[in-house]
């Protein structure tokens, strides 16, 4: 056993030198693909010179206009801050407290969730039947995309005065042709009942479009294989859709639910344009309630305490985004 | 002519999903589909329809209470003078065009920096710029306009295209989508010109720019239709009408044209026209663009 031990030893002693000799220059081979970290210091402070380099006027404008106003918003709304500067000093959570307790602020943030649900599944549905639709081969393929993607290069307030003007009770394409089919007008965006349902026909048809090409590009990647093999076993139009289309479908149809949903629980413009929020508050969204307790009410401190409950819904959200993501990507 | 040219790679599209689905089975399929396809395109194409046969009449038939396709005193381009000489159309549209072009210039200049040093360089705090970048993509722009209109206030810069410009630069998400593609761009390519001592910003903008163009382009058109089309912090940050940009503009309209129907749709389709006709032309890059940066988030 020593013996052994001591014969190990003197064995390694003498090639030790040998080793250490050309390691490093096997080191210095490996090391010197261009891209491979690399150890000297020369080049390590070179590569974080550089990568600072790279990345700072990205930065500068990253700090400045996104970092500063979202930490400046949040020491804002625990300040009585406001327009006229009247009480700059710290209130705690305050303003947090009262917001919980404000019904307004309840009303427009269920508002925004209400408009958020019922406008997620006809914006999904309708934009999954387009693009199923337009895979099947139609001729004319650019007549369609043209059709259903147009809207979406439209700036809200051009929706917002087509539908103003075709949601007219009086002088209105659509209360004109519900007539002459022999139903009754409906005062669209006067009627607490209805304004948040012609708000959702009016954002349907502007931005589906969007959600079409977003199926339409996964559907295309679908692989050919799968619909040949199961032509061969008889499978028609509509079996091939809901067992080959759909189910290939589903990671993409996972993403749109989830991006539609972060987008329309943004809702401000079309809502701020056709019916300011009315009639009675019926349809005012919760960002429209920090644009007014801001700039109308000038409480701003108030107002980012509003910004950053609704914040915390989106983070919420988008959370739920990440850990489904997650899930399906394991 | 150059849009048959476009559209030829969509229909070889076409070609191939026909043969997953036989011809002969499917002519009453077909023709079902295409009816549907057609009912949905015609009610997609009506706003537009409507805002233009309202735009062409005189305002007393815009007004009528009798709704009519054909009005009864004809077509008139009376609404569109009337635009025009008021000016501010023509105005807005430069406003817009300018703001969203600066808007997009820088945004690609120091996304494509930051993202190729992401992609390429190994430095110091590489992987917490990274994570902070990525997660800063869940901030609602809404949720910043208060402190942001505060900032606007402190730097003096309310009421200037700056405000309008400045804070719109930011996209997490686009610089991902960049990084991304530069990720799949093959070492080797830089390798030659490393050994001769090039610099980075010379690989950069010599070797990986230039491979980059379709995904440059992608970016670009989603940063483009997000500024032109950007309402609430273009809405808030200014007040002048001369630096207004389109959306905003428009907005003002409604109430100085008030009940003039006709003079409401042919401003509303004189500020849809650019882009409309941008997309006729370039139809193909910008639908591949958005399908490309679209599920990056918006």
């Amino acid at each position: 056993m020593s013996s052994l031990a001591t014969s190990e030893s003197a064995e390694q002693a003498p090639s030790l030198p040998g080793q250490s000799r050309r390691n490093p220059s096997r080191c210095i081979q490996a090391k010197k693909s261009p891209f491979s970290t690399a150890q000297s210091s020369p080049r390590r402070t070179r590569d974080n010179l550089n990568g600072w380099g790279f990345a700072a006027p990205f930065l500068a404008f990253f700090l400045v206009f996104l970092v500063w106003p979202l930490l400046y918003g949040l020491y804002m709304s625990l300040t009585g801050k406001s327009l006229t500067g009247a009480n700059d000093s710290l209130i705690g959570l305050a303003n947090y407290a009262e917001a919980l307790a404000d019904a307004d602020m309840w009303h427009s943030l269920g508002n925004t969730l209400y408009f958020t649900v019922i406008s997620t599944v006809p914006l999904v549905l309708v934009a999954l039947v387009m693009a199923a639709l337009v895979n099947v081969g139609l001729p004319a393929q650019w007549l369609w995309r043209l059709s259903y993607f147009a809207p979406y290069l439209l700036a809200s307030t051009v929706v917002s005065l087509f539908f103003s003007w075709m949601y007219n009770p009086q002088l209105g394409l659509i209360n004109d042709s519900l007539a002459k089919i022999g139903l009754p007008k409906v005062a669209w965006l006067n009627d607490p009942n209805v304004a948040m349902w012609a708000i959702v026909i009016a954002t349907l048809w502007w931005t589906v479009g969007f959600n079409f090409l977003l199926y339409l590009a996964a559907m295309q990647n679908v692989p050919a294989q799968h619909y040949e093999a199961a032509s061969l076993d008889g499978a028609g139009a509509w079996r091939q859709f809901f067992s080959i289309t759909l189910p290939q479908l589903t990671p993409t149809t996972v993403m749109i639910v989830l991006l539609q949903i972060l987008a329309s629980l943004k809702i401000f413009d079309q809502v701020y344009q056709m019916t300011a929020g009315g009639p009675a508050g019926s349809t005012r969204p919760v960002v429209q309630y920090i644009f007014e307790t801001g700039f109308t009410g000038y409480r701003l401190g108030y107002s980012a305490a509003i910004s950053y409950i609704f914040f915390g819904l989106i983070v919420a959200v988008s959370v739920m985004q990440f850990l489904i993501a997650r899930r399906r990507s394991a | 002519m150059a849009t048959q040219t476009l559209t030829r790679p969509a229909l070889r599209g076409t070609s191939a999903t026909q043969l997953r689905q036989p011809r002969k089975k499917m002519t009453a399929g077909r023709a079902a589909v295409l009816a549907v396809a057609a009912i949905l395109a015609v009610l997609w194409l009506i706003p537009f329809a409507w805002a233009t046969v309202t735009a062409f009449k005189s305002e007393t038939d815009a007004a009528a209470p009798k709704v009519s396709w054909i009005p009864p005193s004809g077509f008139t381009a009376d609404a569109f003078v009337k635009v025009f000489q008021d000016g501010n159309i023509p105005l807005w549209t430069w406003n817009s065009l300018y703001t969203s072009a600066a808007i997009t210039v820088i945004t690609l200049a120091i996304s494509a920096l930051v993202a190729y040093a992401l992609s390429r360089i190994d430095f110091r705090g590489k992987k917490v710029l990274m994570t902070v970048i990525i997660a800063s993509i869940i901030i609602p722009p809404p949720v910043l306009i208060i402190p942001l209109f505060y900032q606007m206030v402190a730097l003096h810069m309310i009421d200037t295209s700056w405000a309008i410009i400045l804070p719109q630069v930011i996209h997490p998400a686009m610089v991902f989508v960049l990084k991304k593609f530069f990720d799949q761009i093959p070492p080797e390519l830089e390798e030659a010109a490393v050994m001769d001592g090039a610099s980075r910003m010379r690989i950069f903008t010599q070797i990986i720019l230039p491979l980059s163009r379709p995904i440059l382009a992608a970016v670009a058109i989603f940063v483009f239709i997000s500024a032109w089309n950007n309402f609430l912090w273009p809405f808030i940050s200014t007040n002048d009408g001369s630096i207004l940009t389109l959306p905003v503009g428009l907005q003002t309209i409604k109430s100085a044209y008030g009940i003039q129907y006709a003079q409401n749709m042919a401003s509303a389709l004189l500020a849809a026209l650019p882009l409309i006709l941008v997309f006729l032309f370039f139809q193909r890059q910008i639908i591949k663009g958005v399908a490309t940066t679209g599920l990056a988030g918006t």
